[in-house]
């Protein structure tokens, strides 16, 4: 929820007042291990074990107040408020009445008061929902509906089939075999497989025996509460046994169970103790760099405004024994207050008249302007994906600027750039290719949406899913064609995938890896249906006939091996081995006879590898009944042999695959999301630098890098980093880096500076250094975690700069998190991740700005993001519209409402010098409280809300116009100062034009004219006018609502002022509004109009001239463009993208994207289904959403971790 | 900030199933999608160079008009301080005497064209001090009794003399100008007294509405057990003895007075000169200026100046406006040329 992602962007005190807080409120003793006893309530209150009600609300009706109060007010900017007040108080200082400081303050206050309100309601409710969740609880032998809040530590409860955990329990008995249980773990760390659990034997004979259970009372020890949802330590001591307890036997609160009728489980974390608990809130406050700028600036203001008091209080002094002493006959001086006392207070009184430099009212307008720009977001069409009706979402309303200074992309490869979606593509049987499609002339034929397809009805067991075009494939099969059918069937046999039947002929597959899926539903689809599995058959239907095969042994895969065998008895008790596999690593273990076919299906291959595809090859190989029974023998040795029994097998693989019959190559597309290429072209041209990060495997990422166009077969060179030691890492960085820049320095150079709040930061920067050409840089886990190394990591900075692309694969998420510190500490940048995995939670986190991919499988990523969109092509939008837009009206803002608030105190610090430095303001009282707030609020706001330079097209069309955003051109110190400048000049204009246009001042009917009250209007009125129009010159875009704010404001200034200045008022009021008339007398001669305009047009010609020759003389890239706008009108929409077919020479790239087979899982009799297919519940729900019926093909990992590394344990 | 994730998270639970239910699609109007109509206007050669053309010659005009305006109108202005020792009040000005009397001589060489207006100015004074400001007292001077008797602790030093409630309190009644002039015009040696009008010098809006006197006739009654400010000669309700509806807060004189000024230099209106004999102005003459010399000036380094003025539809003289404009107006010239070579020079660079 938006509201959730509030954040301060003011100064915290927050740490100093929660070290108060430890300092008076003390720790609360800490656990060292908890000890429990199962269904003793008595005993488990002893250790007060926190109960299972939990609170995320922050207030009730009483504290909401004083707390919500208390916190706004640390918050240095409301605190600094409040002290103004304060000193206001004082009838010495108080240049102004309190209200011109309160009622701003007030509003501010409760607007957010409101804000907290709302959200802490919201909070209460969600509370409320979960605590009031019913589940059984055990007690006193008898099975109660309790709420969730009522639920204790040691209580056993009973879960149902879809139900949430209601605690952190231990699990005691289930109702599936072995005692397992089925649970999804979506919502605690978004990974949307089912889990298994299993009881230990001692508590799962309880079964459903209520008595049992009631009689149950074994004592738990285990760790104290903590966040790893991983692990778990602790020992169940039940009738004096002791028996281990692991993270296998517990359920996480947070969890659903599926599948499971029901099982119980023995409460062990409660509440705020659970994993769920512990593990939340931990999220960082990110703030954007203009806010760090914002805040550097706001002191150095304080500064200044320190400066001025106290040039103004000297000026005091010097005035009072000037000047002052004598005047004492009309103007007694306070007693007891001497020149020096006097300056002083002068100094405060000025403090409180010059507080506009810093006014509360622009931390409001930023907000504001930022939630809006959010809004812009969110209701984006063009971001919005129908497939799964997921608009693009702002999470975090704080961000938005940012996404325009973007200059390093982060990107996670699978689900981000990929849909994980594999679609069986093309194949080569026996040297001939199928897949591609020829018309008559033997041209290729491209393959879109309309081609026609297949027609599966023949196979009643086709996926309907399933989307092949290439009519000759089918009917080669359908023929009988020997060669042909081996492939599929090998395809049908020889992989883990684990089929589910729900009902008859409904056949749904679990592959680990989607490469597989594919395969095995091709296989299906043209009449080779893997049916079931036992531990030692495979039932398949081979053209509709149910063919049982027995499984004699799964070779299985593994990283060394990059292939997999099975081999097999058929019914007829021909033994074949069918074995797939990585082409290389296949046709070194080909019979000679297969040459011939092998030189073909190469140059298919390569065909292949060019489009992108993943490729395999397929061979078998007939076995003798007698030298499979020596190998078994042989093997059976190996797999109990003691030491090196993983090697000894591997050579055993080895030896019977051998002498294979090649039967053909399959290509799979992973698919690509949608644009993803011309996305990446665009966010190329605008200047950011995409960075791959990938679990995956290095011929993987490579191979997208390819077919997403980072990777282009022109580049210079790529250079691979793989090494295995630190010596070794650093070579090849060093090696690469000197390819790159043959006479770059062997030292880094890099930039030390500070920065921050006092310049209390230290900064590094690395600078970038030039380089000739393209390259890029691929590095693996295992070297990424040496190069990641304090003493490599400049280096490995420094070469990665230098190349286009870098696509780092095999990483840990505490990897990519890594790399994103590394580049956001040395290159001073800011830095963008987006990923759509928990795997990429930790790198989303450590950006400055996260994205999440939504609408995919598992939230967490999105959870954790500050922005989400469906598709990674609406990257560029997000990025080179929405961010450019909220950067320029931003900083277009942030410049305005300075220059338009320095005005205004640099002119009251003019009147000090001829008002004796007395702290007399130069305008009305309530100008000063309305000008921020109700005269200039809109107009400033709509500049923040409404501008473009230019539409999206044209920034879409133009990525280079984002590169100021990188540079952060709009909105630096150097901006900073020459706005101030304009300022200063504006603001000597718009006090000394007044003043000497009312030098002796006489109205037409002779009246004095230079009286206070009417110099006030005057001025305030002038000072209205010229920031009124300077909006209008910083506008580009003017829609009628900016139109209606500028005008309604004026017309507002001018009826308020009317209005304070009427004679109802007075006379209601009396001395609340004391510039009775004065707007009527002063603004009815036509010499003040005079003066308003000549000072409005002092103040504006010189800025439309200064622009102007500067258009003419340094045009930027935006006004090149605003000019191309001008002469063509609106562009052309952007032509459609069409991939060009290459032809590759790069070998072909294989990809199991698992890491480990499943082979050991196939043939283990626990896992396997008892029972028959039909009473059997599904093992896997079909997550699939209904619109995805409209994707070609699905298959969804099983389970798909990264490798640890093998290199050293990466370091925090 | 512990629990916000889970509460979200916990929320989605509930939020999912409305999800599905209805379309997320954002509304396509124009306003949700930044595609509101607009004008994009663009600072171009072809409106820029013009522009500042135009406004120069604008400029010209209105500054030829306005100083010719300010040209035409006369001003007379004479300071009485009595600084030097051959200024007619430097006795006044030195000595503590009261209703010290000194005349002023001086001659007009054409006639000041009518209606005329009798300033008195004021320089080094500093009527706009903050504490100077404040110190009066807005309930009492609107007629509130009950301020009349306990004076707000603004009004300090000037709120009570000896535990009496001075009214009206504060230091901006109490340093109301009190030097009085009367002027004669010398005819064939004869002095002949120039009537003065001081009648609606002041603002309508301050005679009328800010400043009102308590509702009590006689209106000395409502003073009872106050004194008049310190440095008064007379209380309030004695200001003008000839006329009974110029006294208390709203005598004319004190309401220009307590509208205070702006600037350390003022001049402020002290009468009108409209009676008959001198409708069309003062004549070319020799005029005497009889000055009661009360105000002390000298110790703060002030000067006093009477001036005498008429008005044109632009109100007095003042050659400031005039002269910025047509500076202002030439330069406006002079740069849209330099703009134009500037333009003729680079252009706007058209390739890419």
């Amino acid at each position: 929820m938006r509201c959730d992602e509030y954040e301060e962007i003011e100064l915290k005190m927050g740490s100093f007042v929660s070290y108060i807080g430890k300092l008076f409120g003390g720790e609360k003793r800490k656990e060292l291990e908890r000890h429990l006893r199962a269904n003793d309530r008595h005993f488990n209150l002893s250790y007060r074990y926190a109960k299972n009600a939990i609170k995320t609300s922050k207030y009730n009706i009483l504290t909401f107040l004083p707390l919500n109060l208390f916190e706004q007010f640390t918050r240095l900017a409301n605190a600094y408020f409040l002290f103004l007040i304060i000193i206001q108080l004082f009838p010495e200082i108080s240049a102004l009445p309190w209200y011109t400081t309160a009622v701003p303050l007030a509003l501010v206050l409760s607007v957010s008061g409101v804000k907290d309100a709302i959200d802490d309601i919201n909070r209460h409710k969600c509370d409320k929902q979960v605590n009031n969740r019913t589940v059984d609880v055990l007690i006193n032998g008898q099975l109660k509906k309790e709420k969730w809040l009522n639920v204790q530590v040691g209580d056993i409860i009973k879960l149902e089939n879809n139900q949430f955990v209601a605690a952190d329990v231990l699990l005691l008995s289930s109702s599936e075999p072995l005692n397992l249980v089925y649970v999804e773990t979506t919502e605690l760390d978004g990974e949307t497989n089912l889990k298994v659990k299993q009881a230990t034997t001692v508590t799962g004979k309880m079964g459903f025996n209520i008595e049992a259970l009631a009689r149950f009372n074994a004592e738990v020890r285990c760790e104290p509460p903590n966040n790893r949802l991983d692990k778990f330590k602790g020992t169940l001591i039940l009738d004096g046994e002791v028996h281990s307890l692991d993270n296998d036997k517990v359920l996480l609160r947070g969890c659903a169970l599926r599948n499971t009728d029901w099982c119980f489980g023995l409460v062990i974390f409660a509440g705020p103790d659970t994993k769920l608990m512990q593990n939340s809130g931990r999220s960082t406050f990110k703030r954007t760099s203009v806010d760090h700028f914002m805040n550097i600036l706001v002191l150095c203001i304080f500064g200044l405004l320190m400066a001025m008091c106290l040039i103004l209080a000297i000026g005091h002094a010097i005035w009072e024994t000037k000047a002052g002493s004598v005047f004492q006959v009309f103007l007694p001086p306070i007693p007891g207050v001497g020149i020096g006392l006097s300056s002083f207070l002068s100094f405060w009184s000025y403090v409180i008249v010059l507080n506009m430099v810093v006014p509360i009212s622009l931390y409001v307008s930023v907000e504001m302007i930022r939630l809006g720009n959010s809004f812009f977001i969110d209701w984006d069409r063009k971001m919005y994906y129908s497939k799964n009706d997921t608009p693009a979402q702002a999470r975090t309303t704080s961000l938005n600027e940012e996404l325009g200074q973007i200059k390093y992309i982060f990107s996670d490869k699978t689900g981000t750039l990929t849909q994980n979606i594999m679609t069986f593509n093309k194949c080569s049987i026996n040297g001939k290719a199928y897949g591609e499609l020829y018309d008559f002339t033997g041209q290729r034929v491209e393959i879109t949406e309309t081609t026609e397809r297949l027609d599966f009805s023949w196979n009643q067991l086709a996926d309907p899913k399933f989307i092949f075009h290439d009519h000759s494939l089918m009917e080669t099969v359908r023929e009988g064609n020997p060669e042909a059918q081996a492939f599929f069937r090998l395809l049908a046999l020889c992989h883990t995938v684990m089929p589910e039947e729900k009902t008859e002929g409904e056949l749904n597959y679990q592959a680990q890896s989607p490469d597989e899926g594919a395969l095995v539903t091709a296989a299906r689809n043209f009449g080779f249906v893997f049916r079931s599995r036992t531990p030692e058959s495979i039932t398949v239907m081979e053209m509709g006939r149910k063919v049982v095969y027995d499984l004699v042994a799964i070779l299985d895969f593994n990283n060394v091996r990059k292939r997999m065998s099975v081999i097999v008895r058929s019914p007829e008790g021909k033994l074949t081995l069918y074995c797939k596999g990585a082409d290389t690593i296949i046709y070194e273990r080909l019979h000679p006879s297969c040459d011939k076919l092998m030189e073909v299906t190469t140059r298919h291959l390569n065909e292949y590898a060019g489009d992108g595809l993943r490729t395999l090859v397929l061979a078998y190989k007939e076995l003798d009944e007698s030298y499979l029974k020596e190998w078994r023998q042989r093997h059976h040795e190996a797999s109990i042999a003691l030491d090196g029994r993983e090697e000894r097998l591997d050579q055993i693989y080895e030896d019977i695959e051998k002498d294979l019959i090649l039967l053909g190559a399959t290509a799979v597309e992973d698919k690509l999301q949608d644009g993803v290429p011309q996305t990446i072209e665009q966010l190329a041209k605008a200047d950011m630098k995409i960075w791959v990060l990938t679990g995956d495997k290095q011929e993987t990422a490579e191979n997208i890098g390819y077919s997403c166009n980072m990777l282009r077969e022109e580049m210079s060179e790529v250079f691979i980093v793989a090494a295995n030691t630190a010596q070794g890492v650093k070579e090849e960085l060093q090696y690469a880096r000197r390819k790159m820049s043959p006479d770059s320095a062997e030292e880094p150079s890099v930039v030390r500076a500070r920065a921050g709040m006092f310049w209390l930061q230290k900064t590094e920067t690395l600078q970038d250094e030039n380089v000739d050409g393209d390259y890029a840089l691929i590095i693996n886990g295992h070297s990424l975690a040496f190069a990641l190394e304090k003493e490599l990591q400049l280096e490995l900075l420094r070469t990665a700069c230098m190349c286009q692309t870098v696509i780092c694969c095999r990483v840990t998420p505490l990897q990519k998190a890594q790399v994103v510190q590394l580049v956001k500490k040395y290159k001073q940048a800011i830095t963008l991740a987006i990923g759509d995995g928990a795997n990429d939670v930790s790198m989303i986190k450590a950006a400055h700005i996260g994205v999440g991919i939504s609408g995919q499988e598992g939230m967490q990523a999105v959870l954790s993001s500050d922005f989400s969109i469906a598709q990674f092509r609406y990257l560029q939008r997000l990025l080179l519209v929405h961010g450019r837009w909220s950067y320029l009206r931003m900083c277009k803002f942030l410049r305005y409402f300075f220059y338009k608030n320095f005005t205004f105190a640099f002119a009251l610090f003019w009147y000090a010098f001829f008002c004796g430095f007395s702290g007399q303001i130069v305008y009305d009282d309530w100008f000063i409280t309305l000008f921020n707030l109700v005269y200039t609020a809109l107009p400033v706001l709509g500049l923040g809300l409404f501008d473009q330079d230019v539409s999206d097209r044209w920034s879409l069309q133009y990525p280079q116009l984002f590169s100021p955003g990188q540079l952060n051109a709009y909105f630096d110190k150097k901006v900073f100062l020459s706005c101030m400048m304009h300022s200063w000049y504006s603001s000597v204009i718009l006090f000394f034009v007044p003043w000497a246009a009312m030098q002796d001042a006489v109205r037409e009917d002779g009246r004095d004219a230079a009286d206070f009250q009417t110099f006030a209007i005057m001025g305030q009125t002038c000072l209205f006018l010229v920031v009124s129009i300077q909006l209008c010159l910083e506008s580009y875009y003017w829609t009628f609502i900016n139109q209606f704010f500028i005008w309604g404001s004026i017309a507002v200034y001018f009826a308020v002022s009317f209005i304070m200045n009427c004679n109802g008022i007075f006379i209601m009021f009396n001395s609340m509004f004391p510039f009775i008339g004065a707007a009527r007398n002063s603004l009815s001669q036509p010499s003040a109009w005079l003066t308003m305009f000549l000072t409005c047009l002092l103040c504006l010609l010189p800025v439309v001239a200064v622009r102007f020759f500067l258009m003419q003389i340094r045009p930027t890239i935006n006004d090149k463009v605003r000019h191309k706008v001008r002469k063509e009108g609106p562009p052309a929409p952007a032509p459609l993208h069409q991939r060009p077919r290459r032809f590759s020479t790069r070998r072909s790239s294989y990809a199991f994207s698992h890491s480990r087979g499943y082979g050991e899982l196939v043939t283990s009799r626990g896992f396997l289904p008892k029972r028959s297919l039909k009473s059997r519940p599904a093992l896997f729900l079909n997550t699939d959403p209904p619109l995805a019926e409209k994707q070609p093909q699905l298959y969804r990992t099983i389970s798909e971790e990264p490798e640890e590394p093998q290199g050293p344990q990466a370091r925090m | 900030m512990v629990g916000k994730g889970v509460a979200s998270r916990l929320r989605r639970e509930t939020m999912v199933k409305d999800e599905q239910e209805s379309s997320n699609r954002p509304d396509n109007t124009a306003f949700t999608q930044q595609r509101l109509p607009a004008w994009q206007p663009m600072l171009s050669a072809g409106i820029v160079i013009p522009g500042f053309v135009l406004i120069g010659l604008a400029f010209i005009g209105i500054g030829v008009a306005l100083f010719v305006t300010s040209q035409g109108i006369q001003v007379l202005e004479i300071d009485y301080t009595g600084v030097e020792q051959k200024s007619p009040c430097f006795r006044c000005a030195n000595s503590n005497e009261k209703n010290c009397v000194c005349n002023l001589e001086f001659s007009i060489d054409r006639l000041l064209k009518g209606p005329v207006f009798f300033y008195y100015g004021l320089t080094n004074y500093f009527q706009n001090y903050r504490r100077y400001g404040v110190s009066k007292d807005d309930n009492q001077l609107s007629g509130d009794l009950d301020y009349f008797q306990s004076p707000s602790d603004t009004c300090s030093p000037y709120e009570y003399d000896n535990n009496v409630p001075i009214v009206p309190c504060g230091s901006i009644a109490n340093s109301m100008f009190n030097d009085t002039f009367k002027l004669y015009q010398t005819v064939n040696g004869v002095k002949k007294q120039v009537p003065l009008d001081g009648k609606g010098i002041a603002w309508w809006s301050d005679y009328n509405i800010k400043y009102r006197n308590p509702s009590v006739t006689p209106l000395k009654n409502a003073f009872n057990g106050t004194v008049k400010p310190i440095f008064w000669s007379k209380p309030a309700y004695e200001l003008d003895p000839t006329d009974s509806t110029n006294n208390g807060f709203i005598n004319q004189d004190f309401l220009v007075w307590m509208r205070r000024a702006a600037l350390p230099d003022f001049r402020k209106l002290y009468r009108r000169i409209t009676h008959e004999d001198y409708k069309e102005g003062l004549p070319a003459g020799n005029y005497s200026l009889e000055i009661s010399y009360n105000y002390p000036v000298l110790s703060f380094d002030g000067r006093k100046k009477v001036v005498f003025s008429n008005v044109s539809w632009m109100g007095g003289k003042n050659e400031f406006l005039g002269i910025a404009y047509l500076v202002i107006g030439s330069l406006c010239v002079f740069m849209s040329i330099v703009m134009l070579i500037v333009y003729a020079k680079f252009k706007f660079p058209e390739e890419d």
